[in-house]
């Protein structure tokens, strides 16, 4: 083999873990909009959102002084409540005039909080300390950031966790039961409103983790949320959307196709990625790759 | 003169993954026919309508239409070439009104073109004129002429399932599809459409072919019936011929009432 | 009476009248044919850019007006061809899909001007000549207009209006859903592209930050406030949204993030409130014409007698 090639093979192991690392954000993301799309067909525009909302009260709650265990928790609640309260009070009543309206108004919500949290607390992204000790291994010609193997970790047990809470809980049955047909569950004596409400609130928290962890990385703005969350969203796209393991899947697969482009190509061009496999999973196999196919019936 | 042929399904069979709706069906239409479909709920009625207006692909068999086969050509296509229909649910614009929902039934016999519309071309006012015109006699053939302006939303059932039959009948079909149309009527509505029907063969001269469970209209009605049960034509004939059918009244009936009836008949 | 004819005013209702068109173009994709697209600002970058690239390095030794017209007509080909393409991949989604395709498609319009460097990239696009105005601008719209309200009330109108009602009674009347669809969009995507092109050659100066997923949401709003599908909507529904920001800023708010947060609220109390708009599908004062018509016809068919 020569020298070229070992390179290549180097760096591709390297954009591979970072890819992997990044993908575990995306799924935690992710997951947040195939649980509510696959409980009411619905695409939360601003789950984005969501995931700032969470980063910004970290933020907040370590500016106090609390600790990073106790900020990581109003994150995530913070984010939840928000959830529970617009869908309760903007989505509930907006969902039976149907698609549209709801995709829209989800919209709306989505830029509300961004400029108005951009009014709030200006438009400078604001830096969060690093919530653990940065190590980094070296390993041949790869170097691993302990951070990312906690991220990883992190997520895959997110993944387990929602994975008995739906296959061995009477809760997780309830859900799964009005993700079939919601009509049928109410008749089962399913308070349906209650469990499509707790799927957001999860969702939310989901997202605030995942603003928190990302916050290492990144600093934190009032925008964060849109490319982010619209990262995600095609991260749950191409899985499957309504699928747990397809937001987790897609998830790591965008995760990797960008760091690979961006390593081998052009990192300005990172961004399009994700553009590019939603256009390409969309005329492909628009149910994403662990989708099933439905036909209207006339 | 021998009328011809109009419409041929040939050992056509539909499959939905592993469910059979329709099982090797097979009968011919001649022009100006007015036959009716029967059978029990599910036997495959609607999808037989569905796959001779195109909006599905039978997985086995043909259907032919004045001579031409319908393989692969599409819903939009097969109204141009003169098979119209209405649906069990009601499909009217709801939202628009009773002439817009007329004049979009015309189509596909509209004479000007695109920019004859955005430039307001003679011919695009001297057509739309004569398109007005049909639609206001079919309107008034079917009284609902002084309703033109009304949302088709706002009329009542009885009106709305009018329409949709006006609606077809304007794109000057060869053959017409009527799913259901008495449903949800009561006798004295049931004996108007029955006249109504009649009328509209011998004004229009064309074929029609009906779904229907109201018997009544069914028999006084049609003149050949063709019986479905499970996706299966069991039975096809005269009035006369399918109500002694032995088949047929154990489809409708059960087995036990069959052998107990020694073949006589009900109203 | 400084106020209202300085250069800075003018400017407004140059802008104004572009947004007007905007609306009127996306009216016809998602008002009229009810297909939900969201990256209609691509297309107004992609008549812009193109439009300013002919004019910039190919420009011909023949008239300014001439010229305007051409770039006008580039500016229509190119968008209109981008909105065949993109279309053609796009519409056969249904709708959340087909939202968030056009919303891809447009990021990666926008991308693509960021990382070209012939038309400035991040830099932006300078020096444009200005052969356009605001009597180019005001003509164009009232052509559009009457070419929008034309088509509404034709054949091909009411077929692509069908299409939003049920799709599968659409088809059944003979209307050719894809066709018409690609139509719409991509003749909706070409005027969008005029739009660009006057903008380019009015303001003199692009930047990719223009065209982005923002404006998609802005062009929609102002055709969801005018009601989904009226042309007279459309446009006042423009008008409504350029004049709240520019009064705001009379009054000393000159955020633009004050803008979009009364925006996205102004997005959510319609949907909440009043999801058909002002005019909903009608036009200005259609409703009250059409009501009158069917009060005459029903006291003279009061004589006639019921039907069956």
């Amino acid at each position: 083999m020569d020298e070229k090639t070992i390179y290549f093979l180097w760096d591709s192991l390297q954009y591979l873990i970072n890819g992997i690392a990044q993908g575990s954000i995306y799924a935690l993301i992710a997951l947040g909009y195939t649980m509510v799309y696959g409980i009411i067909r619905f695409i939360n525009f601003a789950h984005g959102e969501f995931l700032m909302l969470g980063a910004m009260a970290g933020f907040f709650s370590l500016a106090a002084g609390y600790s990073f265990q106790v900020s990581f928790i109003i994150a995530m609640l913070s984010a939840g409540l928000v959830a529970i309260i617009v869908e309760r009070f903007l989505y509930r009543p907006i969902r039976k005039s149907g698609r549209i309206p709801a995709l829209i108004t989800a919209i709306g919500a989505s830029l509300f909080f961004q400029y108005s949290f951009q009014i709030m607390f200006g438009a400078e992204p604001k830096q969060i300390p690093p919530f653990m000790a940065e190590k980094r291994y070296f390993l041949g010609q790869i170097d691993i950031s302990n951070i990312d193997i906690v991220i990883f970790s992190v997520t895959i047990l997110v993944l387990l966790f929602l994975w008995w809470l739906t296959h061995f809980t009477k809760l997780g049955k309830a859900m799964r039961a009005t993700s079939f047909d919601l009509n049928a569950a109410e008749l089962m004596g399913i308070n349906t409103n209650n469990i499509i409400t707790f799927t957001f609130f999860l969702g939310a928290c989901l997202a605030g983790l995942g603003g928190m962890l990302l916050s290492y990385k990144m600093p934190i703005d009032p925008m964060m949320g849109t490319n982010l969350g619209l990262k995600a969203f095609v991260s749950a796209v191409v899985g499957g959307i309504g699928l747990m393991p397809g937001a987790a899947l897609g998830g790591y697969i965008l995760g990797i196709a960008e760091n690979f482009v961006s390593g081998f190509y052009k990192s300005s061009y990172r961004d399009g990625v994700s553009f590019l496999i939603l256009i390409l999973i969309l005329l492909i196999k628009p149910a994403g790759i662990l989708g099933k196919n439905k036909k209207e019936k006339v | 003169m021998v009328a011809s042929t109009l419409l041929s399904v040939e050992n056509v069979t539909m499959k939905f993954g592993g469910l059979t709706a329709v099982d090797n069906v097979s009968f011919t239409i001649e022009s100006k026919d007015l036959a009716a479909i029967i059978g029990p709920n599910g036997a495959g009625k609607t999808t037989l309508f569905n796959i001779i207006s195109g909006i599905y692909q039978p997985t086995l068999g043909n259907v032919i239409f004045n001579k031409m086969p319908l393989k692969k050509i599409k819903t939009s296509k097969i109204t141009k070439l003169g098979i119209a229909r209405t649906f069990q649910n009601i499909r009217l614009f709801k939202d628009l009104s009773v002439l817009d929902n007329v004049r979009l039934g015309k189509h596909t016999r509209i004479a000007y073109n695109f920019f004859d519309g955005i430039f307001r071309t003679s011919r695009f006012h001297a057509e739309e004129a004569k398109i007005e015109k049909e639609c206001d006699e079919l309107l008034h053939l079917f009284k609902l002429d002084h309703k033109k302006y009304l949302s088709a939303k706002n009329l009542s059932y009885g009106e709305q399932r009018k329409l949709e039959m006006i609606r077809a009948i304007a794109s000057q079909p060869k053959l017409l599809l009527l799913d259901e149309p008495a449903a949800g009527m009561n006798p004295t509505e049931t004996k108007d459409l029955m006249e109504l029907i009649l009328l509209v063969r011998e004004r229009f001269q064309i074929a029609i072919v009906l779904i229907e469970h109201d018997m009544k209209l069914v028999m006084g009605l049609a003149e050949k019936i063709f019986v479905l049960d499970y996706g299966n034509l069991i039975a096809s004939g005269s009035p006369k011929e399918v109500q002694n059918n032995k088949k047929v009244i154990e489809a409708y009936l059960g087995a036990e009432i069959s052998s107990n009836s020694n073949g006589e008949t009900h109203e | 009476m400084e106020i209202l004819f300085n250069d800075y005013t003018l400017n407004i209702v140059v802008i104004t009248g572009i947004f007007i068109i905007l609306s009127l173009s996306l009216n016809l994709i998602n008002g009229l044919c009810g297909q939900f697209s969201l990256g209609h600002a691509g297309f107004f970058g992609v008549g812009a850019y193109g439009s300013a690239f002919f004019s910039v390095y190919y420009a011909l030794n023949v008239p300014s007006q001439v010229n305007m017209v051409m770039a006008m007509a580039i500016g229509f080909i190119i968008a209109s061809f981008c909105g065949l393409i993109i279309g053609g991949v796009c519409l056969r989604l249904r709708g959340d899909y087909l939202a968030i395709a056009t919303l891809g498609f447009g990021e990666i319009l926008r991308i693509i001007f960021m990382n070209t460097d012939q038309v400035g990239g991040p830099r932006g696009f300078t020096d444009i000549p200005k052969w356009a105005n605001i009597y180019w601008v005001y003509v164009a719209v009232v052509l559009v207009t009457i070419l929008m309200l034309n088509l509404k009330k034709s054949a091909f109108g009411r077929a692509i209006v069908s299409i939003r009602e049920d799709e599968i009674a659409a088809e059944n009347m003979g209307v050719n859903l894809f066709g018409y669809k690609l139509f719409a969009f991509s003749f909706g995507a070409g005027l969008a592209g005029v739009a660009g092109a006057l903008y380019a050659h009015t303001q003199s100066f692009l930047h990719p930050e223009s065209f982005n997923f923002m404006w998609s949401v802005i062009i929609l709003v102002m055709v969801i406030l005018g009601g989904l599908g009226s042309v007279t909507g459309s446009i006042i529904g423009a008008i409504i949204l350029m004049i709240i920001p520019e009064a705001l800023r009379f009054f000393g708010h000159d955020i633009s993030s004050l803008r979009m947060t009364i925006f996205a609220l102004l997005l959510i109390g319609l949907m909440l409130l009043r999801p058909n708009g002002i005019f909903g599908t009608f036009e200005w004062g259609e409703k009250r014409r059409q009501k009158q018509k069917l009060l005459a016809l029903q006291a003279s068919g009061e004589k006639s007698g019921g039907g069956i």
